[in-house]
């Protein structure tokens, strides 16, 4: 790709379009991803005892337990998320760029 | 060249077979007798897998074939083998052993390998595919002066690959001295002679395979126990958990405890221990695992194998998915462990410690719960797990000296093809040696302890690399070397420095690092230092790096001009 035809491509406003939604529904993702696993890790930092505390009264399921599970479903969910996105709108996008830049 | 395979596989374990046979009869040592049942099925998988090997030695050609098995893997066949090079012996026993021990500790190890996966999607494995051909390299490098950056991203992989690979032999070696009754010495030996012929013969193409059936038999056998360990609790994990407790409450009260302090010892198991200690080390330790991910050479490389960036976000999901199902398994296999092995006197030695070290737990569970057959298919599972990690990690080290340095470097990109893969051959004969020789040297580390210090080698050189060159218009080539390679040094000096070299191995009485994982200082400092010697840059060069980042962005966002699978 010549920096002409890259010049031309990033100035296609169905490209920056693509790219500026593509772009903040990935970050957007990647936060609540962070957020959720190092509010899992601060916990573990400053307040063991709130994931060592039983869920019910008389039982010994933690928790801890649960909210670990939560983070590798949450992890799965939102990977999810994504592709279903990618496939359903990004990839259209981008086979209408292809079809136009890339001969 | 078939022939020469075989014969050279059969006799490695006949090799290895004679003389720990004879041992065991002699009854020199306490491990196992020679376990015939795991070997036979062993031997099984072994020449399966070498004919896999074969069918794949013959469309391995070009450097192509043999790096990225031609770009012809699919989403669904590469999120399984992403897994597999994920599902280690060191997560399946080490995790496992980390339950069996401290309970809910093992969970954090868990998660904080998961969650890199996610952020891989999310920012870098579309843009990996459409920018790289055969090594993580290839990205890094796009829009840098080649030599500088390649021989970085080349140091880099070598150094992940040798920790990971000495955590993976060592693996190997206890495990088969207890399972098939092998000794130390022979097991290393048959692992590297083995991942040998995938590599040297098979390139891609087997290594992936080879991952392909290991992920298939390990999820189903995972499975099968978890699932046979939920059945004798009526399917609760409630009750499982509760009995769990009880049991580590009567060890805890055998050792003399007062009942208060054995039933407080007991339940610690639900909740966060002793792993971490002082908070600086659980977000220290949170961000290796997170972005060292992100930063590994082998799993990146997978991303090659597939034909465009669509494929390579289909394997993401499909891995994300595996590899949490399989750490949900792991949990429940620990806590079975606890109740179904931890009280049976039959796995314990003299003294009450587990037969082979806590990282057989999930082995004697599989005894338990399947019997000597079940016991026999699991370790030659295991076996097989450490085989294909290794072969994975191999190529990857042999593709950064063949491709990043011998064709890039020293050829300055004039090497041909067959060139190429012969130095790639020859290095993967190395790094074979190396390994083997490295698995006996380090025969008494902790196995799961070596793949964190490879995670956060790989988060504090290669991730703060990759993601600024991808994502940050003024990054340079000195800011990149720079920044990189700080990254890498305080990664490997501050882990010296930690608690578990500086004290453990080096005996002295303080660490000079207190803290358990270095990446809370070695990746910012990384991230702070391509930052500011990319804004003092003045060099010439320094301008065609950053005029480089536009096409480079298009090319990334869009895949035009990236390169396609090869034709066979």
């Amino acid at each position: 790709m010549t920096d002409d035809q890259a010049q031309r491509i990033a100035s296609d406003p169905r490209y920056r379009r693509l790219v500026q939604a593509r772009g903040r529904f990935g970050w957007m993702l990647a936060t609540i991803m962070f957020v959720a696993y190092f509010g899992f890790v601060a916990l573990i930092a400053f307040d063991k005892p709130f994931l060592a505390q039983p869920i019910m009264a008389g039982g010994v399921t933690s928790l801890g337990i649960l909210i670990g599970f939560a983070l590798i479903l949450l992890a799965i969910l939102l990977t999810g998320l994504y592709v279903a996105r990618a496939n359903r709108d990004y990839d259209a996008a981008l086979a209408a760029l292809r079809a136009e830049y890339d001969a | 060249m078939t022939r020469r395979i075989a014969a050279l596989a059969v006799g490695a374990l006949l090799l290895a077979a004679g003389p720990a046979y004879a041992d065991a009869i002699a009854g020199q040592t306490r491990q196992q007798p020679t376990n015939w049942t795991a070997i036979l099925m062993f031997a099984a998988f072994a020449l399966f897998t070498l004919g896999i090997t074969r069918w794949a030695a013959r469309r391995t050609r070009t450097a192509a074939d043999f790096y990225t098995a031609g770009g012809g893997i699919t989403g669904f066949q590469n999120g399984l083998a992403i897994a597999g090079d994920y599902m280690s012996a060191a997560s399946f026993l080490g995790i496992s052993a980390q339950i069996f021990t401290d309970g809910y500790d093992g969970l954090i190890y868990s998660i904080g390998f998961l969650v890199g996966w996610p952020i891989i999607l999310f920012l870098m494995a579309e843009r990996l595919r459409n920018l790289g051909k055969y090594t993580f390299a290839d990205v890094a490098s796009f829009r840098f002066a080649q030599a500088p950056v390649r021989s970085f991203a080349a140091t880099s992989t070598l150094v992940v690959v040798l920790f990971y690979l000495i955590a993976q032999m060592v693996g190997a070696g206890q495990l088969i001295k207890l399972l098939f009754g092998l000794r130390y010495e022979y097991a290393v030996g048959i692992v590297g002679v083995l991942m040998t012929l995938y590599v040297l013969f098979g390139g891609m193409t087997a290594t992936t395979w080879v991952q392909i059936i290991k992920a298939v038999l390990l999820l189903g056998s995972a499975t099968f126990m978890a699932l046979m360990v939920l059945a004798q609790f009526g399917f609760s994990p409630e009750a499982l958990f509760a009995r769990a407790v009880e049991v580590k409450t009567g060890l805890a009260a055998a050792t003399g405890l007062a009942p208060a302090e054995a039933a407080a010892k007991g339940g610690s198991i639900m909740g966060p221990g002793n792993f971490i200690k002082d908070p600086v080390s659980a977000i220290s330790f949170g961000m290796a695992l997170m972005f060292g991910t992100a930063g590994l050479p082998h799993i990146l490389m997978r991303f090659f194998t597939v034909p465009d960036a669509k494929a390579a976000r289909t394997s993401v999901l499909w891995a994300t998915g595996w590899i949490g199902y399989f750490y949900l398994l792991t949990f429940i296999i620990g806590f079975g462990a606890i109740v179904l092995v931890a009280t049976n006197p039959g796995y314990l030695d003299a003294d009450g410690v587990l037969i082979g070290g806590t990282n057989m737990a999930a082995i004697h569970l599989a005894q338990a719960v399947g019997g000597n057959l079940f016991l026999g298919f699991i370790s030659a599972v295991a076996f097989a797990t450490i085989l294909a990690v290794v072969a994975g990690l191999t190529l990857s080290g042999a593709s950064a000296v063949s491709h990043d340095l011998y064709a890039t470097v020293f050829r300055k990109g004039h090497a041909d093809s067959a060139a190429e893969l012969a130095v790639s051959r020859r290095t993967v004969l190395v790094l074979a040696a190396v390994a083997i020789l490295l698995g006996i040297v380090f025969q008494k580390q902790n196995v799961a302890f070596m793949v964190s210090l490879a995670f956060a080698v790989a988060a504090s050189g290669n991730f703060p690399v990759l993601i600024l060159s991808l994502l940050w218009p003024g990054a340079t080539t000195r800011g990149v070397v720079a920044g990189g390679t700080l990254g890498l040094v305080l990664a490997v000096g501050l882990t010296i420095l930690s608690p578990a070299v500086w004290v453990t191995i080096l005996g002295h009485p303080a660490a000079i690092f207190p803290y358990s994982s270095p990446a809370i200082i070695s990746m910012p400092i990384a991230f702070l230092t391509i930052w500011l010697v990319s804004i003092l840059d003045t060099s010439p060069r320094a301008v065609v790096d950053r005029a480089g980042y536009a096409a480079q962005r298009v090319r990334a966002e869009t895949g035009i001009g990236a390169s396609g699978a090869s034709a066979h």
